[in-house]
């Protein structure tokens, strides 16, 4: 019998359809239920597994406590469905796709860099599907798929740059980050604080993200007359950047480092020598000494298996988003991404780092920004805190106040940009 | 001025340390070596170990590091790479597989972690090394004050390179692996063992990667992917030299190593990177050879 090509096309289609339409009929009546599934993607592998994973591990801690204590939606089990963002945006975006169209997944729980981030936007945008993002992140974003529970500029720096500037008596700045955008955002909310506070910046300078050849520009910090460096530096360029500083003879009481991204994660990294009386400022730190922090960090190391494990902001906001995103499904009464987001709205929870709670109109999360200053043991003694939480503003450089919100309910009121 | 061009000094110094062993292995052996850097990350790692379990600082950790290296060196070349002699992309395909074996085996902490054993000092997480008082902070060489840590790894190259340049130049194994360099083939006619010569040859630039490693351990950061960039650095020394040239790698090591501390110190660490990539392409459209070549017969 000859095959002709129309018959062979016909068949092959018949086929490929068939095939195609396979797993989603699985999926399908595998779903129990009793279950609400849920998206965990982080890196499980390179360059950034070293904290996504972490990021990941509060997340899956989190779901369990919520397990134990009875599930969501009046006793249905969350069962999460575990992807590797493998540290590169490319595959993020397919990992989020296949979560999205073929798990069918109602909510997405990811997301270290901005760059991650960015990558997966579309796919729940197109797609009308919630991502839940628990990174500081440097803001000017407004989508109405993600909720984020990070800091933003204004958690970060509002308190940061006028405390510098009063109590270490700081007067010049020299601002140093590496080279993408969280970085360079960052830079301009500083440059916008530093002029209103009637202090100097006297460099913005870039180093390659993963760079750490240090000696140009430390030797260049060093002959500028600062009398302060703002650190955005990100990654492991931290470590080697706070190592060059002390090898080339820079010390912390004369000539402060004060950073938004060195956590505790990269001091263990350094050694914690090296970082001993610089300044981080962030809504968690792990030394925040409330039992409510002591039982979480108690609760990480058990769980993680690591009597030494440290926790720091992202990898807190990964745990408590959790429990926000949990309080928002039982308020909607359904697992669908919409009915979630509109049950998200205005949750609000005691979460390790104090009160927080999802702003409405912007999706973004009142946070208490705090001041760390580093000891020996490798832990932040804070130094200055907020008394409550405070509204955040993603779009802070541009002008954005509490008064007068750029991203509303309504989307971007690109006008006031 | 001076701490400007102590900082290319110094710029130069760790990019001849790592390509050093490179530009041996692919200059005498003409193998494209990619797990030159899971060498020089064995190293770093064998300092992180040794301060663990041994209680030994960086300086005497250069000793072991080098052995351990030189010895998976010498293992990778008996078992994959004398296999693929005179195949320059396969050996770059296998050594790179080699790179991803050893990268994931540090990870994974040998495959002990699959039965919930944790080896300390290993495993995907970020290690620091501590390094002695006397290599902390500065020292004033001519006026300027520059880093101590930075001058040892100075000397360290000297050293090295003086070593290196002894072994090649001075010893019969010298003359014999620069024999093989030239043409293998005449060189086993004349009764050089050459897969025994090779077999050393190759320990040895291993072992060099080992040195590299530790004192990339005091200023960098210690993780499983730490040799992946320094190997592009060390191939552009050796490309840009002159292959099996060590006058050449000392010189575009110098070089490089100085257009890059000095641009860095003008104007930004960005463009400095981007200038040292123009001036290599230049040398390469220039002299297709490299700096220092010679003919081979």
């Amino acid at each position: 019998m000859a095959i002709t090509r129309r018959k062979f096309i016909v068949t092959t289609s018949g086929v490929a359809a068939g095939a195609m339409a396979a797993p989603y009929f699985f999926t399908k009546s595998a779903k129990a239920a009793d279950e609400v599934e849920v998206g965990i993607l982080f890196s499980l592998t390179g360059g950034l597994s070293i904290i996504e994973k972490s990021l990941a591990d509060a997340t899956l801690m989190a779901i369990d406590e919520i397990n134990a204590a009875g599930g969501v939606l009046g006793g249905k089990m969350i069962k999460p469905i575990v992807e590797d963002g493998a540290s590169d945006p490319k595959t993020y975006n397919e990992k989020a796709s296949k979560l999205v169209i073929q798990d069918r997944v109602p909510t997405v729980f990811g997301s270290y860099t901005s760059a991650s981030r960015k990558a997966v936007l579309p796919v729940f945008e197109k797609r009308k599907n919630l991502y839940i993002y628990p990174t500081y992140y440097e803001g000017f974003e407004c989508s109405k798929n993600v909720v984020y529970t990070g800091a933003v500029p204004n958690q970060q720096l509002s308190n940061y740059i006028p405390w510098i500037i009063k109590n270490l008596n700081k007067k010049k700045f020299f601002i140093v980050g590496s080279n993408y955008i969280y970085p360079r955002e960052m830079a301009k909310v500083c440059k916008i604080l530093i002029e209103q506070a009637g202090a100097e910046w006297i460099a913005d300078e870039y180093l390659e993200l993963g760079h750490s050849e240090w000696a140009a520009m430390v030797n260049k910090i060093k002959k500028s007359g600062c009398d302060v460096v703002l650190s955005n530096v990100v990654g492991d360029s931290v470590v080697a950047f706070y190592r060059e500083f002390g090898n080339q003879g820079l010390t912390h009481d004369k000539l402060p480092i004060c950073a938004t991204v060195t956590s505790e994660i990269e001091i263990a990294a350094m050694g914690a020598e090296f970082a001993v009386g610089s300044f981080t400022s962030f809504p968690y730190f792990q030394a925040i000494d409330t039992d409510i922090n002591k039982a979480f960090v108690e609760r990480y190391r058990k769980y993680v298996n690591d009597s030494t494990a440290v926790t720091h902001h992202a990898l807190e906001s990964s745990y408590f988003e959790v429990f926000l995103w949990a309080q928002g499904l039982n308020k909607a009464g359904e697992a669908t991404p919409a009915a979630i987001r509109e049950g998200m709205k205005g949750q609000e929870m005691d979460a390790p780092n104090g009160h927080v709670k999802i702003e409405a109109e912007n999706l973004h999360t009142y946070l208490t920004p705090r001041i760390a200053e580093w000891l020996p043991d490798g832990q932040g003694k804070i130094v200055d805190e907020y008394p409550a939480p405070i509204i955040p503003l993603p779009y802070v450089a541009y002008g954005e106040t509490a008064d007068s919100l750029f991203c509303k309910e309504g989307g971007l009121d690109t006008s006031k940009l | 001025m001076i701490d400007v061009i102590f900082i290319g000094l110094s710029l130069s110094s760790i990019l001849l340390l790592i390509a050093i062993g490179l530009s041996i292995t692919y200059g005498a052996m003409g193998v494209i070596n990619m797990a030159h850097g899971e060498m020089v990350m064995v190293g770093a790692y064998s300092t992180v170990l040794c301060g663990i379990y041994l209680g030994l600082g960086v300086i005497f950790a250069i000793p072991v590091a080098f052995i351990v290296t030189a010895c998976l060196g010498w293992l990778m070349e008996r078992v994959v790479v004398r296999r693929l002699y005179g195949r320059l992309l396969d050996t770059l395909l296998a050594t790179w597989g080699v790179a991803i074996l050893i990268q994931q085996a540090v990870r994974l902490e040998l495959g002990l972690s699959f039965f919930g054993i944790h080896i300390k000092g290993l495993g995907p997480g970020l290690q620091n090394v501590p390094i002695p008082d006397y290599l902390r902070g500065t020292i004033s060489v001519f006026g300027a004050d520059v880093s101590a840590y930075r001058t040892f790894i100075i000397f360290v190259t000297i050293v090295v390179t003086a070593v290196t340049w002894f072994l090649m130049y001075r010893t019969p194994i010298g003359t014999q692996v620069r024999a093989i360099m030239r043409n293998p083939q005449m060189a086993a006619a004349c009764g050089i063992n050459v897969s025994r010569v090779n077999a050393l040859t190759f320990a040895y630039g291993s072992g060099l990667a080992g040195i590299a490693g530790v004192m990339m351990s005091g200023f960098k950061t210690v993780f499983p992917a730490m040799g992946t960039p320094m190997v592009v650095d060390g191939f552009l020394v050796v490309v840009a030299g002159g292959v099996g040239s060590l006058m050449g790698s000392i010189a575009s090591a110098g070089l490089l190593g100085q257009i890059n501390g000095v641009t860095a110190s003008l104007t930004n660490d960005i463009l400095a990177r981007a200038l040292v990539f123009g001036v290599v392409i230049l040398i390469l459209i220039l002299k297709p050879q490299g700096l220092f070549s010679f003919k081979g017969r």
